[in-house]
């Protein structure tokens, strides 16, 4: 699925120019009443009918959220707003946003975290590696032998008619078997808890860039909340999905090439794309930056054309290769999937995906995982009607009031109409549509997704959320990201989770397991009751404390002269007090040339700095002590005796003599 | 390094600089407007903005003209708004090679140039200025601080050095015509922070000849013309692959412009130095045009797009 334009913003943000106005408006109603932010969340649950996350039917928080809701309790929603607007700022600042009515807006995150215990996990994490090779098996089946149509199975007319199902890329056989090297299988939960699929993304699955930044984000405005939670890490994404395209390769390639290639800029999800290929550290291309002459790709950079081996391509089939599918499409590179089907080149997620993830294709996938596997379902499939069977026809338009109706191509929660929701001419027009082409819809059960606590206002209300796990598949193993994005409705009651119709996001934390007693996490470390080497410090500057004591001191006594008697000459200059008063030991001729040179060189006025001082000023200053001369400058001692006539001479005559004293010195 | 990205990175360069010697000439100049009682404010803005490259402008040019069009125009690349804008966007592009801190500190000034633009509207353009030059020194640290030295930094480093030639050059130009003693000559030292480095090189009152002299072609001073393009020079041949040129010639025409430029500078004798001044800025001007031109066409060409014929020709 393509969906993520994000496009949509948070209700109080569209309406405010920017951060400041946002925590002004969410922050006047807090000064009056400070609210629990739980308050009256319960009740609301009750209204919703749904599962909640957090509360069980009586309204007591469940054993996995136990810690997390300890800790939000006591806070106030005036808190929770203030971090919300830090959120905001570093999100903005870090490019995190998307574009809307062409602002942009820093992407919605809400500040509860949703939580999955191991077990939990544990399920899910199963279920999608078994959906996913299901999946496998069965594109490699249709664009290969096609023996799941020769069994029946599936329909072959239902296939050959998928829009996603693309002759072009049959017979490319991808080096280490894998289509889908990155998927992404949304997952919601029903009214009693269980975790129901709703649809596969085989395509481009984006997302995942926001499942890591807002972890980065959470872990910066709650610290408090992950040191009482063990929560499993997401940031080894990139390294992951790196491994596995390394994997997908062209096996004679011994150091692959791996690039990520974007259709630019102005594309929604280009922040996804440019973090992956950073956090990879590879290339981020656009079309135009590649060739393909002889059906290898290259890519132009300042030393010429390098050779590519590895396409992450997030760009849609459509638009991947003008000479194969659009011609007019100036984003892709001509020649990609003619170098991909001679075996120069991977490209991942495979062409021609779609007929997999397209949502008719969903209602057999529980049949495809019996038929290749063997196996029943871990995940069940939301309840769905196939349109295109006359009988259910029927029912689905006898009740499209009561179903929700989605085109099966559909992303990004287009086109789809819930039925409780919608008014009696959005039923007639769906009515009409669905008459005139039953193989381009389905019809779903009004499933009531579990509701998680979100700030909406000064409170936390209940918001329908689903959850999208990536599963990353290099060929021998398949590995799901712990953790996911979770999405979520907005709009009080409001089912659609797409960014682009208004939906925000979660942090998703999978727990870790309670370790055994003497178990450490993350292998190998230190040894336990080792001793600790305490390292030297770092070095330390010249101690400077005794030298400003007597600098402090001389102070003092200049002051005090002065009061005894008028000193002679004009005004001293109180910021080279010290080094004049240093300069005028009499026992240290060297130390008066040093310190002249000091106040000369500091002062770049040399005129003025030894003007009037008394000659007997300095009595009393233990001779040389207190000059703070650096080691190194006192090499001029035998060189040069800068007399009291040349030092009156500067004080005379000024700036031009300061070159012949320079001279002086040198000589 | 992609050719698009290395393009990208050596207009991230240029921008940058760019804005902040923009900020730095007009906080001259509208510093000078303010102190020299004598100054005709009219003329000497249409000649600041004429040195700037900004077409004729009718009506009265007063400083608060010149900062709108130098410094607050949107859409024009050669005003502060615009080049951070340009520089931003190309930073978007290159957001794979340009650190994230790099990436974020440039994004985070951009994203508070209007809320400064409104602040230096109500309390006076030195606001605004201040602003932008305080960015680009932490942008100059992070970039220093953070990135590789590879072909990406030696692309950005290239481009910045460049525009501070052509920078340095018109800021030159904009004093140019002033009275030898004038104050105006201490107000470009200080804007380009060379004031005390002046004095501490020269230790005598500030003089045109003498200033000239120090921004044209002091060996050590990182903002003169002469520093600058000897590190131009220096990246150039770095990129050209350490090859040290032919028997006869260096082949590569970017560094053999930098290379005439710098040599014109490097054994010239101060004495005719002022009275020349006004043809070398000219000819450093176009030195930059042709180095850029040349290393655009070397390094980051690209070719045009194809068009595809749907059906088979006749």
């Amino acid at each position: 699925m393509v969906d993520f334009p994000w496009v949509d913003g948070v209700g109080s943000l569209t309406e405010g120019v920017g951060i400041v106005g946002y925590v002004l408006e969410t922050c006047a109603p807090y000064a009056s009443a400070v609210a629990d932010l739980f308050e009256g969340y319960p009740a609301e649950v009750q209204a919703t009918a749904a599962w909640d996350e957090v509360f069980d039917a009586s309204g007591v928080p469940r054993e996995v959220y136990a810690a997390l809701y300890d800790a939000l309790q006591p806070l106030s929603s005036g808190d929770l707003a203030a971090r919300k607007a830090a959120l905001d700022r570093a999100f903005r600042d870090a490019g995190i946003t998307f574009i809307l009515f062409g602002e942009e807006r820093p992407f919605p995150l809400d500040l509860v975290p949703r939580l999955l215990s191991g077990p939990e996990w544990d399920t899910i994490e199963r279920g999608v590696v078994q959906r996913v090779r299901a999946l496998e098996a069965f594109l490699a089946d249709v664009y290969g032998r096609a023996e799941i149509l020769d069994d029946g199975v599936v329909p072959r007319r239902l296939v050959m008619s998928s829009s996603h199902f693309h002759r072009a890329a049959h017979g490319i056989d991808p080096p280490n078997g894998v289509r889908c090297h990155v998927s992404g299988i949304d997952l919601i939960r029903d009214e009693q808890g269980q975790f129901r699929v709703l649809e596969d993304n085989v395509r481009v699955p984006s997302g995942v860039s926001y499942v890591i930044e807002n972890r980065r984000a959470m872990t910066r405005v709650f610290p408090e909340l992950f040191a009482t939670h063990r929560v499993r890490p997401v940031a080894d994404y990139a390294s992951h999905l790196l491994h596995a395209l390394r994997a997908a390769a062209p096996p004679e390639v011994a150091d692959p090439t791996v690039v990520v290639l974007t259709p630019g800029i102005f594309n929604s999800a280009y922040f996804e794309h440019a973090l992956l290929a950073r956090q990879m550290g590879v290339e981020l291309v656009e079309g135009r930056d590649l060739l393909v002459r002889d059906n290898r790709v290259t890519m132009r950079t300042t030393e010429g054309d390098q050779p590519v081996h590895v396409i992450y391509r997030r760009i849609d089939d459509d638009w991947l290769d003008p000479l194969q599918f659009r011609p007019e499409s100036v984003v892709g590179t001509a020649g990609l999937l003619n170098a991909a089907r001679a075996g120069q080149v991977t490209l991942a997620n495979g062409v021609g995906n779609g007929v997999a993830d397209d949502k008719l294709m969903y209602t057999y996938v529980p049949e495809l995982i019996r038929y290749y596997l063997g196996e029943e379902p871990i995940l069940p499939n939301v309840d769905t009607y196939r349109v295109e069977d006359p009988d259910q026809r029927e029912y689905v338009l006898d009740h499209l009031d009561e179903l929700v109706v989605k085109p099966v191509d559909g992303s990004g929660g287009k086109g789809i109409v819930i039925g409780p929701q919608a008014t009696d001419e959005e039923l007639a027009t769906l009515r009409a549509q669905v008459t005139a082409d039953p193989r381009g819809w389905i019809a779903q059960r009004l499933v009531r997704l579990s509701t998680s606590p979100t700030l909406s206002g000064e409170r936390l209300g209940p918001r329908h959320i689903d959850l999208r796990p990536f599963a990353v598949n290099d060929g021998s193993r398949i590995w799901v990201l712990p953790g996911g994005l979770t999405r979520v409705a907005l709009p009080r009651g409001s089912f659609v989770v797409n960014s682009s119709q208004g939906g925000g996001s979660k942090d998703t934390w999978v727990l870790a397991p309670e370790l055994a007693e003497g178990e450490r996490p993350g292998g190998p470390r230190r040894p336990a009751g080792g001793e600790l080497l305490v390292a030297q410090g770092p070095d330390i500057g010249p101690d400077t404390s005794g030298e400003q004591q007597q600098q402090q001191q001389q102070n003092q006594q200049r002051m005090t002269l002065r009061r005894g008697g008028a000193p002679r000459g004009g005004p001293a200059h109180e910021r080279s007090e010290a080094g004049r008063a240093a300069a005028r030991s009499p026992e240290r001729p060297f130390a008066e040339e040093d310190t002249v040179r000091r106040s000369l060189g500091s002062d770049g006025v040399p005129a003025e700095s030894a003007n009037g001082v008394p000659a007997g000023s300095a009595n009393g200053v233990p001779a040389g002590s207190a000059n703070g001369v650096p080691a190194g400058s006192t090499k001029s001692i035998s060189e040069v005796v800068i007399s009291e006539v040349v030092i009156s001479e500067v004080v005379s005559e000024g700036l031009e003599h300061r070159a012949r004293t320079e001279r002086t010195k040198r000589c | 390094m992609l050719s698009r990205i290395a393009e990208s990175l050596f207009w991230i360069g240029r921008y940058v600089e760019r804005a902040e010697s923009t900020s730095r000439i007009l906080d001259v100049h509208v510093h000078r407007v303010l102190e020299d009682p004598w100054l005709d404010e009219a003329s000497a803005g249409r000649e600041l903005l004429a040195v700037m490259g900004t077409g004729p402008v009718s009506g009265r040019v007063d400083s608060q003209v010149v900062t709108e069009l130098l410094g607050y125009a949107r859409g024009d690349q050669s005003s502060i708004v615009g080049a951070i804008s340009a520089a931003r966007e190309n930073a978007r592009g290159a957001r794979v090679v340009v650190s994230s801190e790099v990436w974020e500190c440039l994004n985070a000034t951009w994203n508070e140039l209007e809320h400064t633009e409104q602040l230096a509207r109500r309390l006076g353009p030195h606001v605004f200025f201040h602003y932008i030059r305080e960015r680009t020194a932490m942008l100059a640290g992070l970039v220093d601080a953070t990135l590789a030295r590879d072909d990406g930094w030696r692309f950005l480093a290239l481009g910045r050095s460049l525009e501070r030639v052509d920078m340095t050059s018109r800021l030159l130009s904009s004093t140019i015509s002033d009275d030898p003693h004038s104050q105006s000559w201490v107000s470009l030292l200080r804007s380009c922070g060379a004031h005390e480095a002046y004095l501490r090189t020269y230790r005598r009152a500030v003089d045109a000849s003498r200033v000239a002299e120090f921004m044209l072609l002091d060996r050590l001073f990182p903002r003169s013309v002469y520093w600058s393009l000897a590190l131009a020079e220096q990246i150039l041949a770095e990129l050209d692959g350490g090859r040290r040129g032919g028997r006869t010639t260096v082949h590569d025409v970017a560094r053999r412009a930098v290379g005439l430029a710098r040599t014109e500078l490097e054994f010239r004798g101060v004495d005719e130095l002022v009275e020349d001044m006004p043809e070398l800025l000219r000819a450093l001007q176009s030195t930059c045009s042709e180095v850029s031109a040349a290393v655009t066409s070397r390094y980051f060409a690209r070719e045009v797009p194809h068009a595809w014929a749907t059906e088979v020709p006749a």
